[in-house]
């Protein structure tokens, strides 16, 4: 009996993530240039990441050489700062830092998120109003210079720049994950699996949230970018983590230099440009590749 | 019209709770700062001697219970007053509206730009689709995208004050130069070209991105298709048919995000010594000055919920068929 309801279950759930059409997944991707390009790039940097203390073992805020050494100088590509620090030592560390808080945040962002949307979501009701009014004033008030508060209060660390930017970021994924779910919540097989007795907690994570998961994943990409260029922002006005050398620090240094040394600010932001455009460029691909049907139109 | 009424009631409501929320916030964040603010008043007036800073306590309501505390803090706020400023010797609401005009221009004229190139721009693309007018300025959208905001201001600054010399890279007018007039305007005009630009290229990119998207969509509706089998020319169709019924949910977006420009203002004035309210957070950040910090938050919070107002009153006046929405 129950492995013939257990059959038509199955005969009734939408089609999960696509496992079996891999490589349908990525034709589509492919079709797509400029997300190819994107992977192309962001590949390249986290290659960096990875291999930033293999490639610059001593710590990037050690002189080693002159300061204020051109680019293209014998050993140092990018040149030096006013401290004599490697620039590209500072690149290739920063890197760390910006991929780290970025998909840290993001992560943090989504689990806020996820939360939130599919309690409000599934419950409907006075839960459903009293989450959106809130998700709607987190929405309303300026989040950058929220997060300037936020991380100004708690003192510069990587984990209250973290909490700071996945508190500013999470009600976009409140509002997409509250859709989703309410559009879900009456379909056949979610009903079914109440009439089977599921809790609400299995159901929600077994039967819905699997259902979210493409849209979810095109929304992160775009949301580790702009984290990134939030962290950015906040180490460049000085909130960064002072033990860590990242892009936004490495400008803020550069900024008072501009006419001297311009290299100082100008390697760090053309860093950011690429890793930002590299993962929207990834996010346009993920969605033509994992929801087809709503595809942009060309 | 009752119904027009009820909307904007509503509306007026939900402005109040919000900027009450913030307020409850800003208070919250204030008494989470570090350092008992008696105590840092003490050391900033350089005598820590314990009945002092008791004095401060009782003067300042700090030994009440915390909800006197938040009581006497909302009062405050009603009455304009926003804390003081050690440093500057200064009460905070007098330092925010000295550096208020600031900010405003330069959010406001960075807006007009935005609006008006990204607009533009997304018009161009959408009634070129395909060609290579249209890469270009999708193109030029992602890219602007994915820059950060201070970034491009340097770069501006790099190219063309320090290696072109046209135009001025700090402050707001010529320091010294006792100009009058149009003379003083056109030094201010001058002073304002980059910050503008650079804090309005963002959302630009934003606005012709969505421009270009709603113009598609409303291309492809029935009137457009009837408007050309009466053989309305096309000129006509794509500014009167298409764009104009494609702009009320870009202005309107426009309105939501105003925001956050407020928010890259912050970005902008560090960048440029603009005299605006970003600067003054800049430096009251340097300074450690809570006080000063949390004022400018809920200021900004506050215009943010003024410009939504503004955009849902524009909005019902001029889309009729928000009574059905409502």
């Amino acid at each position: 009996m129950s492995d013939t309801v257990d059959a038509a279950l199955r005969a009734d759930a939408p089609p999960a993530a696509p496992l079996g059409g891999l490589r349908d997944f990525v034709r589509r991707y492919a079709r797509n240039r400029g997300a190819v390009a994107g992977a192309v790039v962001l590949f390249g940097v986290l290659v960096l990441a990875a291999t930033a203390p293999l490639l610059y073992p001593a710590s990037p805020w050690q002189m080693t050489g002159a300061p204020f050494l051109h680019p293209f100088s014998p050993g140092f590509p990018l040149g030096t700062d006013s401290l004599g620090r490697d620039i590209a030592a500072g690149i290739a560390h920063g890197a760390r830092v910006s991929l780290l808080v970025g998909s840290v945040s993001t992560v943090v962002a989504i689990v806020i998120g996820v939360t939130l949307g599919a309690v409000a979501g599934y419950h409907g009701g006075v839960i459903d109003d009293a989450i959106m009014r809130f998700t709607e004033f987190f929405q309303t008030i300026p989040g950058f210079v929220l997060a300037v508060v936020l991380v100004a209060i708690f003192h510069p660390t990587i984990t209250s720049i973290v909490i700071a930017i996945g508190i500013v970021s999470w009600p976009s994924v409140t509002r997409l994950v509250r859709g989703q779910v309410l559009s879900l919540r009456s379909r056949e097989f979610v009903v079914a699996s109440v009439a089977l007795g599921a809790g609400t907690l299995r159901i929600i994570f077994t039967e819905i949230l699997p259902n979210t998961l493409s849209p979810i994943i095109v929304l992160a990409s775009l949301m580790v970018a702009s984290a990134i260029l939030l962290e950015s922002a906040l180490s460049f006005l000085g909130l960064g983590d002072p033990n860590l050398m990242s892009w936004g620090y490495m400008i803020g240094a550069g900024r008072s230099l501009l006419r001297l040394a311009w290299w100082m600010a100008v390697f760090p932001g053309v860093a950011i440009l690429l890793t930002v455009l590299a993962l929207n460029l990834v996010g346009e691909g993920l969605n033509d590749a994992l929801n087809p049907r709503l595809a942009r139109r060309r | 019209m009752a119904k027009l009424a009820r909307f904007l009631t509503g509306r007026l409501i939900k402005a109040a709770i919000t900027v009450l929320a913030v307020l409850v916030m800003n208070f919250v964040l204030i008494r989470l700062a570090p350092g008992d603010p008696a105590s840092v008043m003490a050391g900033e007036a350089g005598a820590a001697d314990p009945k002092f800073v008791a004095q401060l306590r009782e003067q300042f309501g700090l030994d009440r219970p915390l909800h006197e505390q938040l009581w006497i803090y909302m009062r405050g706020i009603l009455q304009l007053d926003l804390g003081y400023s050690a440093r500057q010797q200064r009460p905070v609401s007098a330092l925010i509206a000295e550096r208020l005009p600031g900010t405003l221009l330069l959010t406001g004229a960075a807006f007009v730009i935005a609006l008006g190139c990204g607009v533009a721009l997304g018009a161009l693309a959408a009634t070129r689709v395909g060609t290579w007018a249209d890469s270009a300025i999708t193109a030029l959208a992602l890219l602007a995208y994915a820059t950060p905001i201070f970034w491009v201001g340097l770069m501006l600054v790099l190219l063309f004050s320090v290696e072109l010399n046209w135009l001025p890279s700090l402050g707001m007018e010529t320091v010294g130069a006792k100009l009058s007039g149009l003379a003083h305007l056109c030094d201010i005009g001058a002073h304002l070209v980059l910050p503008a630009i650079t804090l309005g290229l963002f959302f630009m990119a934003i606005y012709a991105r969505l421009t270009r998207a709603e113009m598609l969509e409303v291309a492809d509706q029935d009137f457009v298709k009837t408007a050309r089998a009466k053989g309305v020319r096309e000129g006509r169709i794509v500014r009167v048919h298409v764009l104009r019924n494609a702009l009320l949910p870009v202005v309107t977006f426009a309105g939501i995000q105003a925001g956050q420009l407020i928010g890259g203002s912050i970005l902008v004035e560090t960048v440029f010594a603009w005299p605006g309210i970003g600067r003054l957070a800049f430096e009251a950040l340097l300074q450690r000055e809570y006080n000063t910090l949390l004022g400018v938050f809920a200021v900004t919070a506050v215009m943010v919920v003024l410009l939504n107002l503004l955009t849902d009153l524009m909005y019902a006046v001029v889309d009729p068929r928000i009574e059905v929405a409502a």
